[in-house]
This record gives structure tokens, C-alpha cells and sequence, in this order.
């Protein structure tokens, strides 16, 4: 019989209960610090936003408020936006267009509640975990909750009772539908390696495989990172804004801090995003080249590093979030669809079987979670990589604007357009 | 189908999306360090042309009187008809302006009015910053268009058609 490889790698032994106020007074703390951190890392995001986007167009950026890196115009924006008039059209479904900024803005800041954010600390008062809430489940919980923020979205733009602003509500919607499949889909190859949905637990076995997902599972973490572009809206992906198209999309009738709210969760879920990828992907919290981390908690200094350390891969994959945004164009709608559909979700489908199969080959040779399981994971990846981005790649994944035509119907329609043109000067004569 | 329809055959080995992705990925993140190209505007300004023609400005003789004789050609020859000139006599005979008047906001800046004065008197010049609070302020009168001190335009020379 196969050694039940799955179950063994759930090596979590629950740690010994806090007592009571301990566990209050730190929940507290933690969560105080992780809601300002976040908070003001939201508000900093818009600034890195407007300055990555100047660098990368050969401007300067805002540089009036706060000196030359303009460190206080998020601030200033935020007065602005609180100081200015609240309006309210007469034509809106009132209650539904007041719910729905705040629809979007509470789920943004729900998910970062079970993201690990830390090592485990051994204070004197016992092992305190560095996650608000440790949910067994956490990592279902943010897939819930993340998917969550299109009802703000969907809400916003059929309460205005607006065309662009309902067509910007029903490509959210659409959009969000198609994609938060491929995303599920592209994440079973790591819960499948992990053999636990505790984020934690991911990043132990990471850890404990002296391998990233990343490079073990490139094509779970493409698809993921696509579906992440498309699950917060960012270009190329941003088709529920569009603002050459739909004016603004599903905030066109909002003003003022309403509006504000949009673009701040915007912001919010693109910060949740990156610190799943990094957790997923990279290692999340984990100190690379050492051990002490991942087998239990360490001292404060420690604890220090590896908050650093998640906070570095974070950012790294926020630049990459705006990055991405100043690069390339807006989709076509029907791209965004043939996309999701026809490239992500058979991609994800089929890799999953293909991991499947791959692990379960490992466990029947006996191998342990270790190092050579991820050598023998990078390897068919390697080949799995080439394929996908060498020979799938090939004018398939996204289709261009003349759709996609076979070499006969191209064949065919040249007949009937040069039979038109040696028609038309004899009918001239 | 429509009719001439213009139908690219794109080898399809050679487009890909993922691979061009990151190629435009690399191109924009060699733009995050290059030289920017802002202008600080109000404090930092861009050179101008010597031939700007901008706000105008009365030459004045060396007793500081206007040198405009009060000829008449100027608001002759203007195209937009911005120029207000009522002319005065001395006891000894010398014309001068009465009011002297250029709106703003009428001129077109073709620069006519300093090319046709025989004194060399009036002239358009190197300044764009007009700013007033009322429509009435763009409406400059004599001693405003003499109080000026911006560097007039020179104007194109046919013999050095180029300017150097």
C-alpha cells in the first residue's frame, strides 16, 4: 500500500493554548498593528503608484507635498477627498449606491486577517502566532473573502442606475466569475503538495523543501498571478473602469471619500494579492538558508526578520502589480473571455492532473517531502514551462483582433477578395 | 464577411504573448531610470525663442517719453484690431499719443503692429505670463506698456532667415 504521503505531511502539532487575556490582549495588539500598518501602506500605495507610473514615462511624479518623494500627498488626498461635496444623484437606488463602497472596502481589509505575517514568537508568555486569526480553513476563508469585493463593485454600478456605469458593473461581474476559477483551480497543485489548507502549513512545506512553489509549480503561480490581475481589476485586466471607454466605469457617479473608497480597496485587495503570492509562492514569512524558523517559534529579532522578510516579497510583487499596469494595454472583452475560459481554466484543469499524477509517481517510489521531491518537482516543471510558454504560447493564449481564422478560411477569403478585384475594372469598361 | 477585408497572415510561431509580455516588461522598467524630462514649471522655465512674440511693450526716448509718434499705422494694420491710438499735438508740432491702448485678449500677436512702426516705438516680446482677474486688466494702457522691461522680439530677418 502507498504510505499515506498527504497525511503525513500534515505535521502541525496545535500549539498549547494561550491563556485567556494573553490571547486577548495580544489579538488586540496584533490586530491594531496589522489594520494601521495596512492602512497606511494603502495610503502610501497610491503615492508609489503615481511615482512608478511617472518614472516609467520619464516624469518626476508628485514631488510638491512633503518633499521631494511627496510623502505626504497621500495625505493631502485624503483631505481633499473628505473635505469635498458628497453627491448624491437623484436618479440612484440610495441605500444600495451608500452600501456599496463600503462592500468593496470591507473585504479588502477582512482577507489580510488570516495571512501570516510573521514566525511564531516564544515570548514569556507563550508561542504567539504572527497571524490575527489562525483559521484552520484560512486559506479558503481569503478565496471567499476576496471574491467577496465584486458585490461593492456589481452594486456600485446598478444602483447608479447609470449605462456605463451598469456595463462596468456586468464586466466586473463576467470578469470576476471567469477568473475566480482558473484562481481556485490554479491553486489545488499547491494544496495538493502541502496536503493542508493552513497558510502556514504552506509555507512549512516550502520550508521544510528548500524550494519555493514558484519554482516547482510555475505554471500554478502564472495562472494565479494572472487571475489575481483580473480578480483586482489592474490593467490589462481593468475592463470594469475602463476609462476610454466606460468613463469611469462603475464609480462614475461617485465623489468624494465614496469614491475614494474604491480606489483604496483597489489598492487593499492588490496588497492581499501580492502577500498570498508571496505566501503561496515564495515562502511567505520564511528566512531562506535557515532552519530554526520552521520548527518552532524564535526569538523577537527573529521575529523582526521574517516580518521584514514578507513585507519585501510583498512590495516586491506590488511593484510587479503596478509594473504590469504601465506596461500593457487594456484587453478586449472577448480576449478577456477566451482567455479565462478557453486558456486559464483548461490550463489549471490540466495541470492539476499532471501534478497529481507527478506526486502520486513520487510517493509510490517512497520518497519523503524533502529536498529530492522538490528536485524531482523542478524537473517536470522545467519540461511542463517549456511546453506552456514555447509551444502553447504560439499565437494561442491570446487571440489577435482578426480572431482566429485557419490557414483555409484566410485561403478562401483572399480568393473571393482578388476575384473582386479582377471583377471590378471589366464591370468599369 | 465585409467586404475588403484586410486579412494579416502572422506567422504564428513567431507571436506569442507571455514572451512579449516580458519583453515590454523589460523596456518600461529601463524607463523607470532614465532622465526625466519634467520641467518644474514656476520655478524652472523653458528657454524661448528669440523671435517670441508676446505681451507688447512702448520703447521710450531718453527723457522717458513714448516714442511712438502717433502715426496711426499700427492700428491700421491690425488684423484683430486691438489698438486704440488717439493722437495729440504739442505746441511745437510733435505728435504724440492722446491714449494708447492694446487689448490683450483681442491680440492675435502677428507682431505686425513692430514691424510696420516707423519709430520703432511699439513691440510685441519675449513674455507669456499674463494673468488678471478681470477682462478689463487685459486692456493695457500707455504707461503699463511702457513700464514693461521684458526683451522685445526681434523679428525675421530676411537676410538671416535662420536667426543666427
Amino acid at each position: 500500500m502507498i504510505p499515506s504521503p498527504v497525511f503525513a505531511a500534515v505535521h502541525t502539532i496545535p500549539d498549547p493554548p494561550l491563556p485567556f487575556w494573553t490571547f486577548f490582549i495580544f489579538t488586540v495588539i496584533k490586530m491594531v498593528l496589522v489594520f494601521t500598518v495596512y492602512m497606511v501602506g494603502v495610503a502610501l500605495l497610491t503615492l508609489a503608484e503615481r511615482k512608478i507610473s511617472a518614472w516609467i514615462q520619464g516624469r518626476l511624479g508628485p514631488n510638491r507635498v512633503g518633499g521631494k518623494l511627496g510623502l505626504l500627498q497621500p495625505a493631502a488626498d485624503g483631505v481633499k477627498n473628505i473635505m469635498k461635496e458628497e453627491t448624491l444623484p437623484s436618479h440612484v437606488n440610495k441605500p444600495l449606491f451608500m452600501l456599496a463602497p463600503m462592500l468593496a472596502f470591507v473585504p479588502a481589509m477582512l482577507a489580510w486577517a488570516v495571512i501570516p505575517f510573521g514566525a511564531p514568537w516564544d515570548s514569556r508568555w507563550g508561542r504567539i502566532s504572527m497571524v490575527v486569526a489562525d483559521l484552520p480553513v484560512g486559506f479558503l476563508f481569503t478565496l471567499a473573502i476576496a471574491s467577496l469585493g465584486v458585490y461593492g463593485i456589481v452594486l456600485a454600478g446598478w444602483s447608479s442606475n447609470n449605462k456605463y456605469a451598469l456595463l462596468g458593473g456586468l464586466r466586473s461581474s463576467a470578469q470576476m466569475v471567469s477568473y475566480e476559477i482558473a484562481m481556485g483551480m490554479s491553486l489545488i497543485p499547491v494544496l495538493l503538495l502541502a496536503g493542508n489548507v493552513t497558510l502556514n502549513d504552506i509555507i512549512d512545506q516550502q520550508a521544510n523543501m528548500h524550494i519555493w512553489n514558484v519554482l516547482t509549480l510555475t505554471i500554478s503561480f502564472f495562472i494565479f498571478t494572472v487571475a489575481a490581475f483580473a480578480e483586482t481589476n489592474r490593467l490589462p485586466f481593468d475592463l470594469p473602469e475602463a476609462e476610454s471607454e466606460l468613463i469611469a466605469g462603475y464609480h462614475t457617479e461617485y465623489s468624494a471619500m465614496k469614491f475614494s473608497m474604491f480606489p483604496i480597496s483597489e489598492y487593499a485587495n492588490m496588497a492581499t494579492s501580492s502577500a498570498l503570492m508571496a505566501t503561496l509562492f515564495f515562502g511567505g514569512w520564511d528566512i531562506p538558508f535557515t532552519k530554526q524558523d520552521n520548527t518552532s517559534g524564535v526569538g523577537f529579532l527573529l521575529v523582526l526578520l521574517s516580518i521584514a522578510i514578507f513585507m519585501v516579497k510583498t512590495l516586491f510583487f506590488i511593484f510587479v502589480f503596478i509594473w504590469i499596469r504601465w506596461t500593457l494595454p487594456r484587453f478586449r472583452y472577448d480576449q478577456l473571455m477566451s482567455l479565462g475560459w478557453k486558456t486559464m481554466l483548461p490550463l489549471a484543469l490540466a495541470y492539476i492532473v499532471i501534478i497529481a499524477a507527478t506526486l502520486l509517481g513520487l510517493d509510490y517510489l517512497g520518497l519523503q517531502r524533502g529536498f529530492l521531491y522538490g528536485l524531482a518537482m523542478l524537473a517536470v516543471n522545467a519540461v511542463l514551462v517549456v511546453v506552456v510558454f514555447f509551444i502553447l504560447d504560439r499565437g494561442r493564449i491570446i487571440s489577435p483582433a482578426y480572431g482566429r481564422a485557419t490557414p483555409q478560411q484566410i485561403s478562401r477569403l483572399r480568393a473571393v477578395t482578388t476575384a473582386r478585384s479582377h471583377l471590378s475594372p471589366q464591370s468599369g469598361d | 464577411m465585409a467586404i475588403n477585408v484586410k486579412v494579416l497572415e502572422r506567422p504564428v510561431e513567431e507571436v506569442s504573448y507571455v514572451r512579449a509580455t516580458l519583453k515590454g516588461m523589460a523596456r518600461t522598467f529601463k524607463h523607470l531610470f532614465e532622465q526625466k524630462v519634467t520641467t518644474q514649471y514656476p520655478e524652472q522655465k523653458e528657454d524661448i525663442s528669440r523671435r517670441w512674440r508676446g505681451t507688447h511693450r512702448m520703447l521710450t526716448t531718453e527723457t522717458g517719453k513714448a516714442k511712438c509718434v502717433a502715426c496711426g499705422l499700427c492700428p491700421t494694420v491690425c488684423p484683430s484690431n486691438c489698438i486704440k491710438l488717439v493722437p495729440g499735438e504739442d505746441e511745437q508740432g510733435n505728435r504724440y499719443p492722446l491714449v494708447f491702448e492694446i487689448d490683450e485678449f483681442r491680440c492675435i500677436f502677428c507682431g505686425y503692429c513692430q514691424e510696420v512702426c516707423p519709430e520703432e516705438a511699439i513691440h510685441v516680446g519675449r513674455h507669456y505670463e499674463n494673468s488678471e482677474y478681470s477682462r478689463e486688466g487685459f486692456v493695457y494702457d500707455l504707461e503699463r506698456l511702457m513700464a514693461q522691461t521684458h526683451p522685445v522680439c526681434e523679428m525675421w530677418d530676411p537676410a538671416d532667415p535662420k536667426g543666427e
